[in-house]
């Protein structure tokens, strides 16, 4: 590129050619990724206490996947959170179509009702889950696995699937309502309709709502310390529990892999998003 | 460009009527006791302002909307009942519609799918269909890598690959820019007479309607106004609606003075002289009525003191010419456009040809003109 002759004056949201806002993203970046690499870091030092950095080793990663109660714990929140996820899409579009779709009394209610597990603190939806699995429905113990998971996977669902809905009806909001007459004039019934042409269009938005729900279940800790009991921990509790004693690199090194793992699936998640969102991303400009 | 005014197919058969529709939302009418039929192989067009009912009417064809009264039939048969996937018609949306996760291939297969067409005969139906709207080679591209009339074609090839008894075409040239609106349509009107399907398209566009139907429906508020031949309605309107929404048109309001059947005679305080007509109508002497006419029937001449008077043969003399002075002109290259004030203060439009190259510089601003015109052109309206 050739340099222009004279710079013009930066434009007040240029934050590349500002110093207040250059400082800005530096901080932002530094506060971001800083502890995230300094956990990564950490995992791999050779000193049981995690404050003096003493030399490189993978014993860690070793006694991690030794560990036989935090493997457990890990199967169980990759469980809870798969069941979760897809719980949560087939609730979350079903929700966003009805109310997308028709017009019922008490529509507004309902639409308020959805919103609530977003807004409301978790540790109130704990509290509440707890009392409603010790009162008014009973999970019965000992059942085989993963049955036992029974009521952290319910609570779960019951704050993901709001985030699905919301998601969804955003992208509906974009549908061209042509597109599902064409397709029924071309012969389709209601349910061939549903599957040829507004679940290609809500595509999109089920993968992210399916990221999220996942994530969402994957690190909850508050509602599922309420919900779970002692053979059904998930990895948030066992973490939890093992810091409690002291934070020894084994913790770092169980969290980089989860943090590893969690970011190969949303960039594979968002490669295959992206692919199909240029296709279907968009409905027809009726002025084109 | 000639309006392609087909001949009446031989005895032509009833394939849809409406039989007193009326259809209501809430207090609203959007279409009040509308009974019409159309001929098989027609290309008909459904004609009016926006919000006169005439979308309201094609859904209701379609089935997407379904008649507070009233029955429609399609080939003798009552389809109030049949939903739309299961109706012999099929449409070309507004926006097209064309499925945007779909290849063009795809997305005019689709219809033949739904059907159970097997996959050989699909894959043949799909080619003859893009050949026919010359998307040949086409297939395999997605819906956004094509242009606004490309996807058109798209649509239009997916609703004919169907090989309905009726096609629909709601606006269809309303999305287009200026040049290929025209063109497409010469081409849609070839396409209608090579596939000889019945057409019935809805359009707020005259000129779009003159130029494509055989036969029109002009609605006005969710009623039908008159239903004709573009050439009828225009040379024949049978309202001052028709009149004004066809086309440009003086309407001059006067009082039926002579009514014989061969003339007729009104008496109008606008024009300020007797208008005379060579037919007669069906009214009682006194009433109310309007002469409506066209702008380019009307015959303009210089009027300059001593002047020789101006020969009228058609019409007894003194009835059809009037005097008046040109209050505004505008020069549009094939014609043009006067505003004649007459002594009675009325506004006339004429339209000139401009014949020859020095055409338009006969007339100019403040000219006091004559204006004339044969007893044949004026329509006499009686609402």
């Amino acid at each position: 590129m050739t340099k222009r002759p004279k710079q013009a004056a930066p434009g007040p949201l240029e934050y590349l050619r500002r110093w207040p806002l250059q400082a800005w993203l530096v901080m932002v970046t530094v506060f971001l990724y800083a502890p995230l690499l300094t956990l990564m870091a950490f995992s791999f030092n050779d000193s049981k206490r995690n404050i003096v950095w003493k030399g490189f080793t993978l014993k860690y990663y070793e006694k991690v996947l030794q560990n036989e109660s935090l493997l457990t714990a890990f199967g169980n929140s990759l469980t809870i959170a798969a069941i979760c996820t897809l719980v949560s899409v087939i609730l979350g579009a079903m929700t966003a179509l009805l109310l997308w779709r028709f017009r019922f009394g008490g529509k507004t209610v309902l639409d308020g009702a959805m919103a609530l597990p977003i807004v409301v603190p978790e540790i109130c939806m704990g509290v509440a889950m707890l009392v409603f699995f010790a009162k008014v429905m009973p999970w019965p113990g000992g059942l085989p696995w993963p049955l036992n998971l029974g009521a952290i996977i319910i609570s779960h669902i019951s704050f993901s699937f709001p985030f699905v809905a919301v998601v969804v009806r955003a992208r509906m909001a974009s549908f061209n309502r042509e597109l599902e007459e064409a397709a029924k004039d071309l012969g389709a019934g209601e349910w061939m309709t549903i599957r040829d042409v507004i679940i290609p269009h809500m595509q999109p938005s089920l993968v992210a709502g399916a990221l999220l729900a996942f994530t969402l279940s994957l690190d909850d800790f508050v509602i599922t310390f309420f919900t779970s009991g002692p053979d059904t921990v998930t990895f948030p509790v066992k973490v939890y529990s093992m810091v409690r004693f002291s934070v020894t690199p084994e913790v770092n090194a169980a969290s980089t892999i989860l943090i590893v793992l969690t970011v190969i699936l949303t960039a594979l998640a968002l490669r295959f998003q992206g692919t199909d969102a240029v296709a279907g991303g968009h409905a027809p400009d009726p002025k084109a | 460009m000639p309006a392609p005014q087909k001949a009446a197919k031989a005895p032509a058969k009833t394939i849809i009527s409406f039989e007193n529709i009326t259809k209501r939302y809430g207090k609203v009418v959007a279409v009040d006791n509308v009974s019409l039929t159309i001929e098989e192989g027609e290309f008909f067009s459904l004609l009016g302002p926006s919000g006169c009912g005439k979308t309201t009417l094609l859904r209701m064809l379609a089935g997407f909307e379904t008649p507070t009264e009233g029955r429609i039939l399609i080939d003798g048969q009552d389809v109030s009942e049949i939903p739309p996937n299961k109706r012999p018609v099929n449409m070309v949306f507004q926006s097209y519609a064309v499925f945007p996760h779909m290849t063009v291939a795809q997305n005019v297969a689709y219809g033949l799918k739904v059907d159970g067409v097997g996959a050989k005969e699909c894959a043949e139906r799909v080619e003859e269909a893009l050949a026919l709207v010359k998307l040949e080679g086409y297939g395999p591209r997605k819906p956004d890598q094509l242009s606004g009339g490309q996807r058109q074609r798209v649509a239009l090839a997916r609703a004919l690959v169907k090989r309905p008894r009726v096609l629909l075409l709601d606006e269809p040239l309303s999305a287009l820019d200026a040049k290929l609106r025209e063109q497409m349509r010469s081409e849609l009107t070839q396409l209608q007479d090579k596939v000889g399907i019945t057409f019935i398209m809805v359009t707020h566009d005259q000129d779009e309607a003159l130029a494509m139907a055989c036969r029109c429906a002009v609605m006005n508020r969710g009623l039908l106004q008159q239903v004709a031949t573009p050439s009828d309605l225009y040379e024949f309107p049978n309202s001052r609606f028709v009149a004004d929404f066809i086309g440009q048109v003086n309407l001059f309001e006067g009082q039926l003075a002579v009514d014989e059947p061969d003339h007729a005679v009104i008496d109008s305080a606008e024009v300020g002289v007797p208008i005379y007509l060579d037919h007669g109508v069906t009214g009682a002497t006194g009433s109310t009525v309007w002469a409506a006419i066209r702008p380019e029937k009307i015959e303009i001449y210089k009027r300059i003191d001593g002047a020789d008077m101006i020969k009228m043969e058609d019409a007894p003399q003194g009835h059809n010419v009037v005097a008046g002075t040109i209050t505004h002109l505008a020069y549009l290259g094939s014609e043009t456009v006067f505003d004649v004030t007459l002594e009675t203060g009325r506004s006339v439009k004429v339209v000139r040809s401009n014949l020859t190259r020095w055409d338009q510089e006969d007339f100019s601003w403040d000219e006091p003109v004559w204006l004339s015109w044969h007893a044949c052109s004026p329509a006499m309206l009686t609402a």
